[in-house]
């Protein structure tokens, strides 16, 4: 199986370490992932403020990237939910036949990392280790566009060392939403105030989603109010171990 | 008499006014908290015994058939209504619809109606056009009641008066009722019950007086030619059967096809609204019944609007709502600013999506605000009755919003930043430039260009190197001599 790493734009930039704990978990895990380096974004920011004719080179630049590869695994449910539902759409606004047929070809075979590894390799114990008091905010995409369910529950009970802590009103949208925490600021860290307040309520040290975008929202209202709890990626609790700790204090 | 919506703000300045209403936010979280868990536990009931899907199903393929039908719907409505003695209208738009309504009251040298709850009325500002005419339009509904007499706007499509508590609503009543009618006692409490019988009393005499009554409609069933209000007071059907004349404006889109089509919808209605199994009074009513009832039935059809939403391919869904308010009780952004802020009578995820479809995109600042007011995190369509799928359709706005000003002779800086973006993230080699610089952007962003962002959260800080370039440099982690440990 030809597998391909989609670090995501946000990743890339920002979070590094959340693409390197992807090939680490992955490799742990006996698959032998590559970084198709012509990728760059999935075109989200534009489709979801309304920039379709903008989206398109964006889009074309993802297939083009991803042709070829059996599986496409992306730590983000939003960028997954974006290739999987949104590039359709795009691809039929550019009036291009081969653009369409190719993201036919594409967008199915993009996994959020919880799919690919309970679905795909059919793993939930991926021998992880971490020693810490969590609790998991279910992004809105991963929850509702992609119905990831249960999977990043499933994966984080098996995880040695991990207290689980339930978080009240998990399905409540964080805010962050993309231009919206920008073109709607106020109203965002409304709805950011009161998932930080839920989060501090488990009495958790780590806060873990499968969405840095969202992460960077929630995580950067909680080091702005010296919360006294972190934002650490999904992937990067999975990837870590005794000998190779991933996730730990900055 | 209430105010009016004209010259509201765009969302997110009206938005931030509302946050800071520290009353409306309790109010809100408290109120949209109850009625989602009544709605919950009534979805499980549904579940245990069949399947709450297959009835969204259902209903949303009663109204979706009704709307591919539409003209054969209106014109088969015409005919079985004049048939049972009723009187149709047509009405093109709001302007159309108020005349006609004015004239009929008119006509019956009225100076006063009074109203059954109803959305479509105050969408065409038919109380404010009455009052212009010399009449005056009693609201007759609680909440509505509430709002009227408070000389305030709705904030919610069921519950209008959401935004106000039991000690304001004593207030109000204390001092306005004796300017319109029959005062409220003077020992008035803030107790409910107590709040509900002086309403009671003060408009008793209201419907014992007025010759005629002023309606919407739930649905309206083409087969039969009858007309439905779903309601939980029993005021509404006060309305409808006490006075001699009964006008109803109707929005084209509220036509189904059979008596049977009422089946799902009136199941899906109430669990979605009230959180409730069935609804209080469900009345019903086909034109003119001799000696029993209004013996003088108005029925007026309005498009305002509807037409052009159903000429959107992918808007047009948003007709099918049946104002239950579902999405607004489960929309995090309502939960928090309200409805006033949406600065229409449609507030929530469905007035972002309806006023738009309605109004038109590019027409003005504060609609074309709307589509944006949201995170799309999907729980409006989640919990929509008739499964509108509210999420795409702000997408699919959003994209008509910006083309709408496609041609601007001074583009927008956000125009310019989405092209630049455009370019970079067409190749992989420019955003890999790029990202070298992301310490510097970030720098930047924290002191100038983001404001809306760090006003309340930290920007991360910039990693070493991008993915990419650790990527390169150490072939993926592969090369032993540049390895490291994790963090």
């Amino acid at each position: 199986m030809k597998v391909a790493l989609m670090v995501t734009c946000i990743n890339d930039a920002l979070y590094p370490e959340t693409g390197r704990a992807v090939v680490a978990l992955l490799r742990r895990l006996g698959v032998d992932v590559e970084f198709p380096a012509a990728q760059t974004c999935c075109a989200q920011p534009m489709v979801n403020t309304g920039y379709l004719d903008e989206a398109v080179p964006v889009v074309r630049t993802f297939v083009d990237a991803f042709a070829g590869y059996d599986a496409i695994v992306t730590p983000s449910g939003s960028c997954a939910g974006s290739a999987r539902h949104q590039h359709s759409l795009v691809a039929k606004r550019s009036g291009d036949a081969a653009l369409q047929s190719a993201v036919e070809e594409v967008s199915p075979r993009v996994y959020e990392l919880s799919e690919f590894l309970v679905d795909v390799l059919g793993v939930t114990d991926v021998g992880a280790y971490y020693p810490h008091t969590v609790t998991y905010h279910p992004t809105c995409h991963s929850l509702r566009m992609l119905g990831v369910g249960e999977r990043p529950l499933q994966l984080l009970r098996a995880v040695r060392g991990l207290t689980l802590l339930e978080l009240p009103g998990a399905d409540q949208c964080c805010g962050f939403g993309g231009t919206f925490a920008v073109k709607n600021a106020d109203t965002s860290i409304a709805m950011g105030t009161d998932k930080v307040r839920s989060v501090c309520g488990t009495g958790a040290e780590v806060l873990t989603a499968g969405d840095n975008s969202c992460l960077t929202h929630i995580g950067g209202l909680m080091t702005r109010q010296r919360a006294g709890v972190r934002a650490v990626h999904l992937a990067e609790i999975l990837a870590s171990t005794g000998s190779e700790p991933w996730g730990e204090r900055r | 008499m209430s105010g009016t919506f004209v010259g509201m703000p765009k969302f997110p300045v009206a938005a931030r006014a509302a946050l800071e209403d520290t009353q409306l936010r309790h109010n809100l979280a408290h109120a949209t908290s109850t009625i989602r868990g009544k709605r919950a536990r009534l979805v499980d009931e549904v579940n245990e015994v069949s399947s709450w899907e297959d009835l969204r199903l259902a209903g949303a393929g009663v109204k979706e058939a009704a709307l591919l039908s539409l003209e054969t719907q209106l014109l088969r409505l015409e005919e079985t209504l004049t048939a049972n003695g009723a009187i149709v209208h047509w009405a093109r738009d709001a302007e159309e619809a108020c005349r006609i309504v004015a004239t009929v009251a008119t006509s019956h040298q009225v100076d006063e109606v009074v109203k059954v709850k109803s959305m479509v009325t105050q969408e065409i500002g038919l109380n404010e056009a009455l009052a212009a005419a010399g009449i005056a339009a009693w609201e007759t509904d609680l909440a509505e009641l509430i709002v009227q007499l408070g000389d305030d706007l709705p904030s919610h499509i069921l519950v209008p008066a959401i935004h106000r508590n039991r000690a304001e609503v004593r207030e109000i009543f204390l001092r306005a009722m004796k300017t319109v009618g029959r005062p409220a006692p003077e020992d008035l409490t803030d107790e409910p019950a107590v709040l509900a019988a002086a309403a009671r009393e003060h408009l008793r005499e209201k419907f014992l007086r007025a010759r005629v009554g002023v309606s919407g409609a739930n649905f309206a069933v083409a087969e039969t030619g009858t007309l439905v209000v779903v309601e939980s007071e029993g005021n509404g059907r006060m309305c409808l059967t006490l006075p001699e004349v009964l006008i109803s404006v109707v929005g084209i889109e509220k036509v189904v096809s059979t008596w049977d089509d009422l089946d799902p919808l009136l199941r899906l209605l109430p669990r979605s609204s009230t959180g409730e199994r069935m609804n209080p009074y469900t009345s019903t009513w086909s034109g003119v019944t001799p000696g029993d009832g209004p013996q003088e039935v108005h029925v007026v059809l309005l498009d305002n609007g509807r037409t052009r939403a159903l000429a959107d391919q992918v808007g047009r869904q948003a007709l099918r709502c049946i104002r239950c308010s579902a999405c607004l009780n489960v929309c995090p952004v309502y939960e928090r600013t309200g409805g006033h802020a949406y600065g229409s009578v449609y507030p929530g995820p469905i007035g972002a999506i309806l006023n738009p479809l309605l109004k038109g995109f590019g027409v003005d600042e504060q609609t074309d605000s709307l589509p944006y007011a949201s995170s799309l995190c999907g729980a409006c369509f989640e919990a929509c009755p008739v499964r509108i799928d509210i999420p795409s359709v702000l997408v699919d706005q959003r994209a008509k919003v910006v083309d709408a000003h496609r041609d601007s002779r001074v583009p927008k800086v956000e125009q310019l930043a989405f092209k630049g973006a455009a370019v970079a993230l067409s190749d992989a080699r420019r955003l890999g430039f790029g990202e070298r610089f992301t310490k510097v952007g970030l720098g930047v962003a924290r002191r100038l260009g983001a404001a809306a962002w760090t006003s309340a959260r930290d920007l991360p800080p910039a990693p070493a190197e991008s993915f990419r370039a650790w990527w390169k440099r150490t072939d993926g982690g592969r090369d032993e001599s540049t390895k490291e440990s994790g963090r």
